[in-house]
């Protein structure tokens, strides 16, 4: 095995824009289950709308990047309100299989070829990164150094990604230190009791689920640009369940949880897979194909989060006393 | 003291010199069952008004009917005058109508300072594009933090004041949710079973709270059990059996009425059943 390379690509997730995205998408769900105990199940689904809006208004609807990007934002807001008028006056586990079915609905939608011309069915979009490559300012050539050796275009993802992670955090901790934020934290705890204390309930669960929401559909974006399509089953229930664990690991109450734990999940995820790969290679695990390299991985993973949500229920960076599992 | 509370004689359903709370017709059926059924009730303004009753009379069910946490079949009530049926409960209590619950509900992974800032309306720092700005709501956190450490410490919660409110014993997390109620300055606090496994030693202190609101000029209306506290400290007396209000009055009229007698101790308190049923069995044979 060759540990230099398996190290530099382990290191090299760390910044990836990948571990980015997820970064977004766990924030999101960090407002939905941490802050405000919203059992949201379908996170995938925000992401996917906010990527297809975005596909769909550049290449149907001819709009700029940027208002393509505000019409992925504005998909995003009416799918959150779509899910919430209904459901958020339910108890928390009605809203956790709602928004489970809508992800599932949303992504059999885009697959069907009655509206492929606009949604390109199971194949999914492409060719709509034209602006985004334009708009690189880094002129040709590698930047950086060891395992964060980058092309121009890959460089311009990550400073992209992980720009929006910054604000996205900045943005979240201004709201979670105010009164709005305690108010949050009070709904988790019991609505009825801050119901009785003259808070609208029913609108501050609504803006949580938006604002959670929007943060997944700007991953979902930057999970496009990345890869320059848009498929649908990028957004299977895996992709939720694998946010779920980036929160649970992180910390689902905190803002540096989620873009820690993203970092670790990744890299983790990448160490096993290198490791595991060589030793089959090399005949250590005889009982084990290469192709069956990439699962056990996932079957490790699920391993990994029982163990935390037995023993760890408050994630890494958590308050223990904070953050008890109430879901 | 009735003719000081109530218009004419104490009687089911009277007027009241002064109400706060008028409710007319309140009804609220659980299939079969009618759990609440109300004609008329008043509610006297600046009193303390127990609510009593035996398990099952109703009592909680009208509070979560008056305070919008359940929806009547029938029936309206105003408040100050102003109609309430209908109007969601969060409104109930921008009105000036905070209530507190029978199994109490602290926010147990807050801080006991945070959920007494919660209890204070009006901060504008609750609106989301105003949280934003710290500026703009930290003068008025800082008002109200003043006044939740004043409530604090009258309640003698001032040192649990960093601890999490899952932290505090049964009775003090009482006091916390009552002590929270009163962060919005309300015009009537309805307390449902305060002492409610609140232990002797805290009793008195919690009684002389709910006289202090008096004295301050708010209304209480309250659940209990315990006719120790019924008489030490209420003003006027409501009670429910079934549903219905059976009999209202001064605490010391009230606790002799026959109905009263009736709904606690059951129609037959001074009947020997043994001797109904020998009498009985010799008729029948």
């Amino acid at each position: 095995m060759d540990w230099l390379s398996i190290i530099n690509l382990a290191l090299g997730e760390l910044i990836s824009p990948l571990t980015a995205v997820y970064v977004l998408a766990a924030l999101g769900l960090a407002v939905h289950f941490g802050f405000t105990g919203l059992l949201n199940f379908g996170q995938a689904a925000f992401a996917a709308v906010g990527a297809y809006g975005m596909a769909i208004a550049i290449l149907t609807l001819k709009l700029p990047l940027f208002g393509a990007v505000a019409f992925g934002i504005a998909a995003v807001v009416v799918f959150a309100l779509i899910l919430g008028i209904p459901t958020l006056r339910l108890r928390a586990d009605y809203l956790a299989i709602v928004t489970i079915a809508a992800s599932e609905i949303f992504r059999y939608f885009m697959t069907t070829i009655g509206f492929s011309d606009v949604t390109g069915g199971s194949s999914g979009l492409s060719a709509f990164n034209k602006e985004f490559e334009s708009l690189n300012p880094f002129p040709d050539g590698v930047y950086g150094f060891g395992p964060f050796t980058f092309r121009e275009e890959q460089l311009w993802i990550r400073v992209v990604g992980w720009s929006l992670v910054a604000v996205a955090a900045v943005f979240l901790w201004l709201l979670m230190r105010s009164p709005w934020g305690r108010v949050l934290r009070g709904i988790r705890e019991d609505e009825d009791a801050v119901r009785s204390l003259g808070k609208n309930v029913f609108a501050y669960k609504l803006q949580a689920l938006v604002i959670g929401g929007v943060l997944a559909g700007i991953g979902g974006m930057v999970f496009s640009f990345s890869l320059a399509n848009v498929q649908p089953q990028s957004w299977g229930t895996t992709f939720t369940f694998m946010i779920w664990t980036v929160l649970l690991l992180g910390g689902a109450a905190t803002i540096m949880g989620p873009i820690i734990g993203s970092m670790i999940f990744f890299v983790l995820l990448m160490l096993t897979q290198s490791i595991i790969g060589g030793l089959v290679e090399i005949g250590w695990l005889p009982f084990l194909t290469p192709p069956q390299v990439g699962q056990i991985r996932f079957l490790l993973i699920g391993l990994v989060l029982m163990l935390l949500v037995i023993f760890r229920p408050q994630g890494i960076f958590g308050n223990k006393k904070e953050l008890q599992f109430n879901g | 003291m009735a003719n000081e509370i109530a218009v004419g004689a104490a009687a089911p359903g009277c007027k009241k010199v002064d109400p706060i709370l008028v409710a007319d017709n309140v009804t609220r059926q659980f299939g079969g069952l009618t759990a609440v059924n109300v004609e008329h009730l008043e509610i006297p303004r600046g009193q303390i008004t127990a609510l009593i009753g035996p398990n099952g009379a109703g009592k909680t069910t009208l509070f979560n009917l008056l305070t919008g946490f359940d929806k009547p079949n029938t029936g309206t009530w105003t408040f100050e005058g102003k109609n309430l049926a209908g109007i969601s409960s969060y409104k109930v209590a921008r009105r000036g109508m905070v209530r507190t619950f029978q199994l109490t509900k602290a926010l147990s992974l807050l801080t006991v300072i945070e959920n007494m800032r919660l209890g204070a309306k009006d901060q504008p720092g609750e609106s989301f594009w105003r949280s934003l700005i710290k500026p703009l709501w930290s003068g008025y956190e800082a008002k109200i933090t003043e006044k939740a450490d004043e409530l604090l410490k009258r309640f003698k919660l001032d040192a649990k004041r960093e601890d999490y409110a899952a932290a505090l014993s049964g009775g003090q997390r009482k006091l916390l949710e009552m002590a929270r109620a009163l962060m919005s300055d309300p015009k009537l606090v309805m307390l449902d079973e305060p002492m409610a496994g609140v232990n002797p030693a805290l009793t008195q202190s919690l009684l002389e709270h709910i006289k202090g609101l008096k004295a301050n000029g708010t209304t209480v209306l309250f659940v209990e059990h315990d006719m120790h506290m019924v008489r030490h400290i209420s003003d006027w007396v409501i009670v429910m059996a079934e549903g219905k209000v059976v009999a209202e009055g001064p605490p010391a009229q009230v606790m002799k009425d026959q109905a009263v007698i009736d709904a606690y101790l059951g129609a037959h308190a001074d009947t020997d059943l043994g001797l109904v049923e020998i009498k009985s069995l010799k008729a029948g044979n």
